[in-house]
């Protein structure tokens, strides 16, 4: 099973840069190995495809979406992307039914010694607004590990690459920038810091960056 | 895979002599005068000299492997342009159809068109069926909004980036008496002309260049590095003839043709860049910009050079 899903790892990687010839911008950090969380805008289900394909081969490996487990166990074969290819760490969206902390299941990945990709949105941005507001997840997981660097991502372009409703992809190129690193100050609010997040991620967009130039 | 003419390994060799050269001195210059990597220009020059080796290396596989590798080769250069082009574009969801079909199926049937030699329908294919079909499925979209706009995008995408680079593999089916089997010498002549075209411009430039010919276009482009690149390159060419169907002074003029061409097709692209506020098309090949950077002198010489050749010297 690892042979193959190395295989299809692979294969999705050259198929996200044949479609995307994406490329990563390393803006406020390196690209070496440290554990991180990357947290990201998300407009479509490719986003954590393109951060993962951009990462050096050995910090990929060590690298683990977090995903909606109601999304990922739906079929066999989404399971097998899921769990097999990406190692995703698979929480409950739904706060009723759910067994399980998502912030104490991703705290038990970063202390195993994985770094993560999150999208605090919490779900997938079909709006015209650039980002939506987040989660307060984020904040609890800063929290919970403050020494774990917080790295802002934005991935460009992707929507028009698969708008919603589409199913052909066209082909377009992408970039993934990577943003200084965030720690949640020792008595920052909530709110306070949730804006701070919200206001590093966008000032990495494209669109920001031109409007200041 | 038939063993290749001579004349073709004797220019091969030449180029790879050539780099092997380059690389050398590019090498020297940068120990003597950049160790840490501090002078853009010699960094940018040995970028370019590691992507002329990229290039002469596909080449020189493709060409070995005769029509099928060129016309794939040449597919997947306009793939990579279109895929540059459109990005820059305005196109929006209503368009997501025609751009799909744009590249999925445009681009291969004209290189398929190019492949089984159907010049009546390779030549028309894009000027006339897909100009006319991609603004039917884009209206279909309902979307009106800056339609005119969207769809000529779409369709100087892909004059651009397919109908003309298609142009360079099209040179394979030309039949001229006397020349049979060597076709592929005229890509490499073209694709020599021009490269040398635009090395030859930069060097001139930079040695002599003080007047600047379009100073909001191209800011690099100098009166005097265009006339003695020019100069020379049509020197080059005719110096070329030996590896031609033309006499000396037809390659000549040939090349100035295609060196014309070159050089005001690449003010045209950079007029788009402008218009899309960007220095360069993309980032795949490093020191060359994106793939248009560097096929955009090819692109308006390959069909005027086709159709001189195809007029004057096919037997078809």
């Amino acid at each position: 099973m690892n042979f193959v899903a190395g295989i299809a790892g692979a294969a999705i990687i050259l198929f996200a840069r044949f479609i995307t010839a994406v490329r990563a911008v390393w803006q406020g950090i390196e690209p070496v190995q440290r554990q991180r969380v990357y947290f990201a805008n998300h407009v479509s289900h490719g986003d954590f495809i393109l951060l993962w394909t951009v990462l050096p081969d050995r910090m990929r490996r060590r690298t683990r979406p977090v995903a909606g487990a109601d999304y990922w166990l739906k079929s066999p074969l989404r399971r097998f992307i899921g769990r097999d290819v990406f190692n995703a760490v698979l929480i409950d969206r739904n706060r009723e039914s759910r067994t399980d902390d998502p912030i104490a299941q991703m705290a038990e990945a970063l202390d195993s010694g994985a770094s993560l990709i999150v999208f605090p949105e919490g779900t997938r941005n079909e709006t015209d607004a650039r980002l939506l507001p987040f989660k307060s997840g984020i904040y609890h997981l800063a929290k919970a590990r403050p020494e774990v660097d917080l790295v802002p991502v934005w991935i460009d372009n992707l929507n028009r690459v698969m708008p919603k409703g589409e199913f052909v992809p066209v082909p377009l190129i992408c970039t993934v920038t990577f943003g200084a690193p965030l720690h949640v100050g020792a008595d920052e609010a909530k709110d306070a810091f949730i804006a701070r997040a919200e206001q590093a991620l966008l000032a990495l967009s494209p669109d920001t960056r031109s409007n200041t130039q | 895979m038939t063993a290749p003419h001579p004349d073709l390994i004797m220019l091969l060799a030449g180029l790879a002599a050539i780099l092997v050269v380059a690389s050398v001195a590019g090498f020297l210059l940068q120990r003597r005068l950049s160790p840490d990597g501090s002078s853009a220009v010699i960094e940018n020059l040995n970028d370019r000299i590691k992507a002329w080796w990229v290039m002469i290396v596909l080449m020189g596989i493709a060409l070995l492997f005769g029509r099928i590798g060129v016309v794939l080769l040449f597919g997947f250069a306009s793939f990579a342009a279109l895929r540059e082009f459109v990005t820059l574009t305005d196109t929006r969801r209503g368009d997501h159809w025609a751009v799909a079909a744009a590249f999925f199926v445009v681009l291969p049937y004209q290189y398929y068109l190019i492949f089984i030699d159907w010049y009546g329908m390779y030549s028309i294919f894009i000027p006339v069926y897909a100009f006319l079909l991609l603004p039917i499925v884009a209206a279909l979209r309902g979307d009106t909004d800056r339609f005119l706009v969207r769809v000529a995008e779409v369709q100087w995408a892909l004059m651009i980036c397919v109908f003309c680079v298609s142009h360079v593999p099209a040179l394979l089916t030309l039949q001229i008496p006397g020349f049979e089997g060597r076709n592929l010498l005229l890509i490499a002549f073209l694709v020599v002309v021009v490269q040398s075209s635009d090395v030859l411009q930069y060097v001139w430039g930079k040695l002599l260049g003080r007047t600047k010919i379009a100073p909001h276009l191209s800011p690099s482009k100098t009166v005097e590095g265009f006339i003695g690149g020019a100069a020379s390159a049509t020197l080059l060419g005719a110096a070329l003839s030996w590896m031609t169907p033309f006499t000396p002074i037809q390659a000549g003029a040939l090349s100035l043709v295609i060196v014309l061409m070159g050089f005001f097709g690449g003010l045209v692209m950079s007029a788009i860049k402008r218009d899309r506020g960007v220095k360069d098309w993309g980032h795949l090949i490093a020191g060359h910009g994106g793939f248009i950077d560097r096929l955009d002198s090819v692109i308006f010489s390959a069909p005027i050079f086709f159709h001189l050749v195809r007029y004057w010297w096919s037997a078809t």
